[in-house]
């Protein structure tokens, strides 16, 4: 049987007919002197598995070598491609046209400082979170033998920091956030599932007082109004929902001692 | 004039780049990492599949140590690659591994008890020890004898990624994004650090460092068919070539991943074959067995990309209308295994293909994926020609993996070359005689020199189109510098990469903003992946013999006896249209493991002249200390024990190589 097998019947979709897809992107390139924001339209013919990914780059090489967007890994991990899309906060590189209607719109991601057209500074943003919640391991000793044998973790709990470990920093969870788009200095629901997963490392030796020290406030958890808009747009399907109710129970406690 | 001042400047923020900073930073100099992209953006962060470290945790990687993780490594390259660099690198790989631990990296972790695994298409049972559970887990990667690859989930080189980065913020470390690196400071002895260019608002900074470390990753773009990021076009790589100083070594090595989703070239892990996956051709036979009875699927990645494409060539890959392919078959893995630990490769089927892996076989064909190549470097990281220059990570050869990498040796060698060169570097600051001494004018003039070009590019209404010329450098390495290589194809590569090179001296962009402008950042990156390129094809074509990936059809046999050298490149002025070559040999008679035969593939190859009287050296040796220890063989076959930075020496403690307790803390790993 495993030598040799027939071909289970897949799923790939069958060949279809080509349409044309019009894409629309909100514009805009502050460098630019006389740059104003504009909508401009580029149609385009469909090919076979064709993402966001292939339609830009087939429009800035075809059409207008000016247009401006970001993409790294093109798989869907490195969160680099975030945009508006039709509305709905996604990763470019791995939505499929065919997924879409035939009039497509794309903007920039909101919140985030606007390099040019699709191009928003992500990372100043993130970079400036993780500093602000100290989003890394505080470590209990100084010292750790490194050539020693590892200190253990049970599996399932080394799986579940993974499961929060999974955000890639892409932004759209902020991007759809009401209190993000109101408070600049609102952490979003990125940087409350960071609070989350540092929590619940036993490597790291801060407590809930020290936490309540970063999210205790309006900036923090505390600002966040439960509308859950960043749990559906989360391309990595992180339980945001859960973790923010979870951090708010536990500061809520922590502050009333 | 705008001047940045920094002991250390770090091209690059991935896992290398990073940890070299961190490394150096922790010793008291001031560090600057530059980044085309925000750090936790690159390309490290696409690795799924693992890590290799020789914990020895699991019950499959029983009886492994460094010694095994060295033959391994050097079976591996084909015996290209540096023993002593190996060495180094399989002492650290453990403490790699603890160290990210203690940092945060969520490692799988070892169940006690009856675990379920696919072994050859059968099913079998593995008990793991008691005394084992928690500790880091493991897997199979092809081409190890024993299960090595520490892994997070399917998400390894994210985790290890965001650990890293998250301690280089803990550190301080100031990070520059959306800055790219153009050219190298330097007066033809002692490099100074690099002109950049701010990719938003087009403005050049000059940054002047005591030392300077090239971590840029790899170079999969000048390839049409890559599994590699948008953003690996080698160009870290290219400034050192572009010194006409330093050299960079044995670019035609080239590793070609055997399971690239087709078309698209995005990589599902080497764990879908680790974990039981088969190959099947166009009649659903698997057909690894047939070429390789002893490994099959999990044989080299070499190996496997070849037999792959070979069994295409015989009419058995499956027809599509983008091209033909074969079949990557991990249904019998169950929706279990694939949703909690490949769910990775299910998400890229579905989005990409638009298939489940848990029902359905995955298209699959070889695509570039891995450059052995890169800025030679000697032990320490340390440019041997260029004093100042450091190079780690994909970007650097040092060489580690000589004609071929094994899976899982290259995010381990990301960290552990980050670790070592680091304290290298912090070595080479202490040291007075480092100091800066250079003229404002040295650092004006390479300024000039960069705007001059730029401008020349958007004044220019030259003829050529940037992108197409690029389209067609890339179709010529697939075709032509690819899995199969002959010496007529490569000739014909090399005039027509010289001709590009050419041509890219006319071009004329269509948007010549001098900002934030993809069109112009094409064009100036373009001679650079030329020369590069170039540097591949003729050291491809003058390498009349095949050895680990680069397999040349017309010379199908490792040829020891010519070829057990490394090829050096150098680009000595501007106008050249071809790098200058040179070759470094290998000494056979100080290595501890003499050529022989891989263990898989062909075992068809010429000795090397000294090959028969260092085997019997080293045999004589290995009776002499029968019995002894481990260490005290390994010592007198290849003295390297102090070759390492004092804080990474020392053995690793293993369940069956325990440490004496109490324990005698050795090194920090505290951040500050
Ligand atoms: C899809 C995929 C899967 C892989 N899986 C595995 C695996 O399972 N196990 C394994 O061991 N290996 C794996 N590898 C290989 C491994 O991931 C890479 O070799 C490794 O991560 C490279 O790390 P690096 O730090 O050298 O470079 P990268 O992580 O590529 O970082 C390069 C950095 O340099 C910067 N840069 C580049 N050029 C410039 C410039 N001119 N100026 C300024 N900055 C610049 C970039 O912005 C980036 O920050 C995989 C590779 C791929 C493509
Ligand atoms: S939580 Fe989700 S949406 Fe928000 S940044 Fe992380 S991956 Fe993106
Ligand atoms: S639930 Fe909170 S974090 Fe999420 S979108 Fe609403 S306000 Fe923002
Ligand atoms: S480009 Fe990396 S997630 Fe889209």
């Amino acid at each position: 049987m495993t030598e040799s097998a027939a071909m289970p019947s897949q799923s790939i979709s069958p060949e279809s007919a080509q349409r044309k897809v019009r894409i629309s992107v909100l514009r805009y390139n502050p460098q630019e002197r006389g740059s104003v924001p504009r909508m401009q339209t580029y149609e385009l013919e469909e090919a076979d598995g064709m993402t966001l990914f292939i339609a830009l780059n087939e429009i800035r090489e075809k059409q207008d070598a000016s247009l401006q967007f970001d993409f790294v890994c093109r798989a869907g991990i490195c969160g680099s491609c975030a945009m508006v899309i039709n509305g709905r906060p996604g990763l470019a590189c791995r939505t499929l046209t065919r997924s879409l209607g035939s009039e497509i719109t794309l903007a920039p991601l909101p919140v985030f400082e606007l390099i040019a057209d699709l191009s928003v500074n992500t990372g100043k943003w993130m970079r400036a979170m993780s500093e602000r919640l100290q989003a890394w391991v505080h470590m209990k000793q100084i010292e750790v033998d490194i050539s020693r044998l590892e200190e253990r973790m049970e599996p399932e709990l080394a799986q579940k920091i993974y499961e929060l470990d999974r955000c890639i920093e892409c932004g759209c969870c902020v991007a759809g956030c009401g209190t993000a788009r109101m408070r600049e200095d609102f952490v979003g629901a990125v940087g409350l599932n960071k609070i989350a997963r540092f929590r619940l490392d036993p490597r790291d030796a801060r407590t809930d007082a020290d936490f309540y020290e970063l999210v205790g406030d309006d900036s923090g958890v505390f600002g966040c109004m439960s509308l859950l808009a960043c749990h559906d747009v989360c391309p990595k399907a992180l339980p945001l929902a859960t973790q923010i109710a979870f951090v708010r129970r536990k500061m809520a406690g922590a502050g009333w001692k | 004039m705008n001047v940045i001042y920094t002991d250390v400047l770090v091209i690059g923020g991935g896992l290398a780049g990073l940890r070299i900073g961190i490394g150096a930073k922790r010793r008291g100099h001031d560090v600057t990492i530059l980044s085309l992209v925000p750090p936790k953006r690159s390309h490290s962060a696409a690795a799924q599949g693992g890590m290799q470290a020789s914990l020895g945790n699991v019950v499959k990687a029983m009886g492994d140590n460094e010694d095994v993780h060295f033959e391994d490594t050097v079976r591996g390259s084909d015996w290209g690659a540096d023993q002593r660099v190996v060495r180094m690198f399989v002492d650290t790989a453990p403490k790699a591994v603890r160290e990210l631990a203690a940092w945060g990296v969520p490692w799988s972790r070892v169940q006690k008890g009856d675990r379920q695994v696919i072994i050859n298409a059968q099913k079998v049972t593995i008990t793991e020890r008691d005394e084992a559970h928690g500790l880091v887990m493991q897997r199979d990667f092809g081409g190890t004898k024993k299960s090595r690859a520490c892994y997070v989930s399917d998400g390894t080189g994210h985790a290890m990624l965001y650990a890293m980065s998250d301690q280089a913020i803990a550190h301080a470390i100031t990070v520059h994004e959306r800055m790219e690196a153009l050219a190298l400071i330097h007066d033809g002895s002692r490099c100074y650090g690099a002109v950049a260019r701010n990719l938003v608002t087009g403005e050049l900074v000059a940054y002047v460092a005591k030392a300077t470390a090239i971590a840029s990753g790899g170079a999969g773009r000048l390839y049409r068919a890559t599994t590699n990021a948008v953003i690996c076009e080698g160009i870290g790589t290219a400034l050192a070539l572009e010194t006409g100083v330093a050299a960079v070594a044995n670019m035609e090595a080239i590793q070609f991943h055997p399971t690239a989703i087709f078309p698209a070239s995005i990589l599902v892990t080497e764990g879908c074959r680790g974990d039981g996956g088969l190959l099947r051709d166009a009649a659903g036979k698997r057909f690894m067995p047939d070429y390789e009875p002893e490994k099959k699927e999990l044989a080299s990645r070499d190996v496997v990309a070849r037999r792959m494409e070979e069994h295409i060539r015989r009419g058995a890959g499956v027809k599509s209308r983008f091209g033909e392919h074969l079949w990557l078959d991990i249904t019998l893995l169950g929706a279990k295994h694939i949703n909690s630990n490949l769910r990775e490769v299910k998400e890229i089927c579905q989005y990409f293909l638009g298939i489940d892996p848990i029902k359905d076989w995955i298209p699959v064909r070889p695509a570039q994926h891995y450059t052995m190549g890169g800025v030679r470097t000697d032990h320490t990281g340390g440019s041997p020609t260029l004093k100042g220059l450091y190079a780690a990570g994909e970007a650097a050869c040092w060489d580690l993996h000589g004609f071929n990498r094994l899976g899982g040796n290259s995010v381990a060698e990301t960290v552990v070359g980050g670790m070592i060169v680091g304290e290298f570097i912090a070595d080479f600051c202490d040291r007075p005689e480092s100091d800066l001494q250079l003229s404002t004018g040295l650092i004006r003039e390479f300024l000039e020199h960069e705007q001059a070009k730029l401008d020349a590019l958007a004044a220019g209404n030259g003829s050529e189109d940037a992108n197409a010329l690029r389209a067609r450098m890339q179709e010529i390495m697939t075709s032509k510098v690819g899995i199969f290589r002959t010496g007529d194809d490569l000739a014909a590569a090399v005039e027509e990469l010289q001709s590009l090179l050419r041509r890219s001296r006319n071009i004329g962009l269509r948007y010549t903003a001098r900002g934030a402008n993809p069109e112009l950042v094409s064009a100036y990156r373009l001679p650079k992946m030329l020369r590069l390129a170039l540097c591949v094809a003729h050291g491809a074509l003058i390498r009349t013999e095949s050895r680990g990936a680069h397999f040349r059809q017309d010379y199908p046999r490792r040829n020891d006896a010519e070829w057990l050298h490394r090829t050096l490149a150098t680009w000595k002025n501007a106008d050249d249209t071809l790098p200058t070559l040179a070759r470094e040999p290998l000494d056979v008679m100080q290595m501890e493991l003499p050529p022989g035969w891989r263990g898989y593939g062909a075992k068809d190859y010429v000795d090397h002249p000294d090959t028969p009287r260092r085997a019997a050296e080293v045999e004589a040796i290995r009776t002499k200390l029968a019995g002894a220890a481990r260490a005290a063989v390994q010592d007198a076959l290849m003295p390297c024990a102090t070759l390492l930075p004092q804080r990474f020496r020392g053995p690793n403690e293993r369940i069956d190589e325990p440490f004496a307790p109490p324990a005698a803390p050795r090194q920090s790993t505290s951040p500050t």
